[in-house]
């Protein structure tokens, strides 16, 4: 009975879909592709360009002016940093912190608007929260395959990937955090005669900050996590260190590594949970 | 000539709007500040077919197992007067949170008008709502609804920041406005540096800040305790008496609603179910749920002393003397009589005991042995003050206006109408 059904070709539409993009999209994808590397690439080059020590007294000094002088995680950045630096992945980190920013950035600049709108409309709400349940179930390395096709291999589709995979915690929590406003201050806002944009500004995104900072928090640590599925494309950085101490089977050179992309994730954790602290 | 007719002419019909309103005026037709009429909310997907149903005389439970829409508000029509406290009071689930809402139209009506000043609100679009939200009526919430991001001068500001006020002003403005409620020297703490009645105190300084015409009052005082609410009752009385404010107030406390309503519209199941004066309300239960409902409530609140006073046994000074004020009392069976002269003002009183001893000494002068420190209580003055006057008094409390006496209060009657007794209707 059921092998009377014909296999539904899911995977020849898929491919017909990609081949199609890739014939006629290229309009668009060329100078997407342009643009982002231009961003990554000043970006890398401007941090390689700092010397290690100047950017480890910088990094340390925003520690401590953002938690308020919490010295313990002000000395984990400063040692932390020194141990990269003597491990010989200094260039390495740079570059990788130059994919997440980027592709970070971009989640924050594409996720905080949809998140709004979501908010406010309760159709877009439907239709995109599937497709954000989509994005962060689909295995990663799905990404891959049409981010090379449409962009070739680099940092770009490593961007690209990035970004579709981590961009849904900011779109959700900033959703979330607007929608947790409570309904008085929403009607005080109303009753006293504020547009939607005074209430959107004055109301609900200063009272749904927290919500959305712990939300581009998750989102920079999974783009983090993807460092190392995006080196397997091309995107250089901590990941290519990783991944080729797998491919070489070297247990030291892969732990070494890999330590490196642990400071860097619990340095960037911190430091933005902080700047989500209380302040009343 | 004929130029001046027509130039009269026109006068008339560019006019027309400020000469009707003058005629109403005339006729004190313009003293409606809020007039409500037919207010309908029915919660659901078709609010058209309950409005329908309701128009039908269907009950909210029929309406609710038929449709499954839940009424909010039925068909309410009231009228506030220009400065005047008006109360809408019912238990939760009454619909009275929805029925103010409904006045602003937080909440969009089904079905009825609103209009404020003449204009109907349920008919503005969008941007006239909103102007009128601004300059006409501002609103005190339960739970104060400040913005905890912002200073106590900034949530105080707000009103006039999103009119779009220089920042001088507003902050100008919004720190009169704090002074007014007794809380200068706060501007820059955060709402919860605060304790509630002083949030509250907030909230009220945010709604005053850009001077509406019309205070609408959400349960203002309920999160609050007792004693501070009692201040803060008072304190609305004196700024509204103060700044001649139209103040929509609702709440579930009946002492409440007797203790600061001129009138009071008492609501079940969305509908309002009577509407009038505090004493109204208490004399008159217009059904059984309003009854029920006055049962419990502190007597010693509404009544004040003229609906328990008595009419009283006098003499006349200048015709009686010790004699015939002994006689009375024997005949009244009472100890003491008050003395009056002829135009009724009190002179004071006489106790058997001072009358039979001026007897027996031959002393003939009613004025010997008058007590002129007699206690004495304004008509108006209410039980539980009488109560505290009458409780060391070894003669009963004088009721006195403008001098003369209206009627004396003996201890049992005070205790009758708290108790819950009929009172008697002493209307002269």
């Amino acid at each position: 009975m059921m092998n009377n059904i014909p296999q539904i070709p899911i995977v020849e539409w898929a491919d017909a879909f990609v081949d199609f993009l890739r014939n006629n999209a290229q309009w668009f994808f060329d100078p997407l592709k342009e643009f982002l590397s231009t961003i990554v690439d000043t970006l890398s080059d401007v941090l390689i360009a700092i010397p290690p020590l100047v950017f480890v007294l910088i990094m340390v000094g925003l520690t401590v002016y953002i938690t308020k002088k919490k010295w313990g995680l002000s000395l984990f950045v400063l040692f932390g940093l020194l141990l990269i630096q003597n491990l010989g992945y200094w260039e390495g980190t740079m570059l990788t912190l130059s994919l997440i920013l980027t592709s970070s950035l971009i989640s924050i600049v594409i996720g905080i608007p949809l998140g709004i709108w979501m908010s406010r409309n309760k159709t877009v709400q439907s239709i995109v929260t599937p497709i954000l349940d989509f994005m962060q179930t689909m295995p990663a390395f799905v990404y891959l395959i049409p981010a090379v096709s449409f962009f070739g291999i680099g940092m770009v589709p490593g961007i690209i990937a990035s970004v579709i995979f981590s961009m849904p915690p900011v779109v959700r929590l900033t959703n979330l955090g607007i929608r947790e406003v409570s309904t008085e201050l929403i009607e005080a806002a109303d009753a006293f005669g504020s547009t939607g944009t005074q209430k959107l500004f004055k109301v609900q995104l200063p009272m749904a900050k927290n919500t959305i900072m712990a939300g581009i928090n998750q989102t920079i640590m999974l783009a983090l996590s993807m460092v190392v599925i995006a080196s397997m494309i091309g995107a250089e950085g901590l990941g290519v260190e990783v991944f080729r101490a797998v491919t070489r089977n070297e247990a030291g050179q892969g732990f070494a590594s890999g330590l490196s992309v642990v400071i860097l994730a619990i340095v960037l954790d911190r430091i933005t949970q902080s700047l989500n602290v209380k302040k009343h | 000539m004929y130029d001046r007719k027509i130039k009269g002419i026109i006068w008339i019909v560019f006019n027309r709007g400020y000469i009707s309103k003058y005629i109403k005026y005339e006729r004190g037709e313009c003293m409606k500040k809020i007039e409500v009429k037919g207010l309908t909310k029915v919660f659901g997907k078709n609010s058209r077919q309950g409005v329908k149903l309701l128009e039908q005389g269907k009950t909210k439970s029929e309406i609710l197992k038929q449709t499954g829409m839940t009424v909010g508000v039925n068909r309410a029509s009231f009228e506030v007067n220009s400065g005047e406290i008006f109360v809408i009071m019912g238990l939760s689930g009454s619909g009275k949170s929805t029925l103010i809402r409904l006045v602003n139209r937080l909440i969009e009506p089904s079905a009825g008008n609103v209009f404020v000043d003449g204009e109907d609100l349920a008919r503005m679009d969008k941007n006239q709502l909103r102007e009128t939200r601004r300059k006409k009526l501002s609103m005190v919430f339960q739970k104060f609804g400040l913005f905890p991001h912002r200073t106590i001068l900034e949530n105080a500001g707000y009103g006039l920041e999103v009119q779009g006020v220089n920042k001088e002003e507003i902050d100008k403005k919004a720190l009169e406005a704090l002074k007014m409620v007794g809380l200068g020297g706060y501007e820059s703490q955060y709402p919860n540096q605060l304790s509630g009645g002083m949030q509250q105190r907030v909230g009220l300084a945010r709604a005053l800040a850009n001077d509406p015409d019309i205070l609408l009052m959400d349960e203002a005082f309920s999160a609050l305790d007792p004693l501070i609410r009692k201040e803060m009752q008072d304190e609305l009385i004196e700024l509204q008496s103060s700044m001649q404010k139209t103040i929509l107030f609702i709440t579930h406390d009946l002492d409440e609603a007797l203790k600061i309503g001129d009138r009071i519209a008492l609501m079940k199941d969305g509908q309002i179910v009577q509407i009038g004066t505090p004493e109204d309300i208490m004399t008159n239960p217009a059904n059984e749920y309003v009854e029920k409902f006055v049962e419990d409530v502190d007597r010693s609140r509404v009544f004040s002393a003229q609906h328990v006073m008595q009419r009283p046994e006098t003499i006349d000074a200048e015709k009686h003397g010790p004699r015939v004020a002994l006689q009375r009392m024997k005949q009244a069976g009472i100890s003491s009589i008050y003395v009056i002269n002829k135009n009724k003002k009190l002179l004071g009183v006489v106790t058997a005991e001072a009358a039979s001893k001026a007897v027996k000494d031959g002393n003939k002068d009613i004025y010997a042995v008058l007590d002129s420190d007699v206690p004495k209580a304004d008509p108006d003055m209410p039980l539980n003050d009488l109560f505290n006057v009458i409780h060391d008094s070894p003669v009963p409390v004088a009721v006195v206006e403008e001098e003369k006496l209206k009627g004396i209060v003996v201890r049992g009657a005070v205790l009758a109408a708290l108790a819950g007794n009929e009172v008697n209707d002493n209307d002269e």
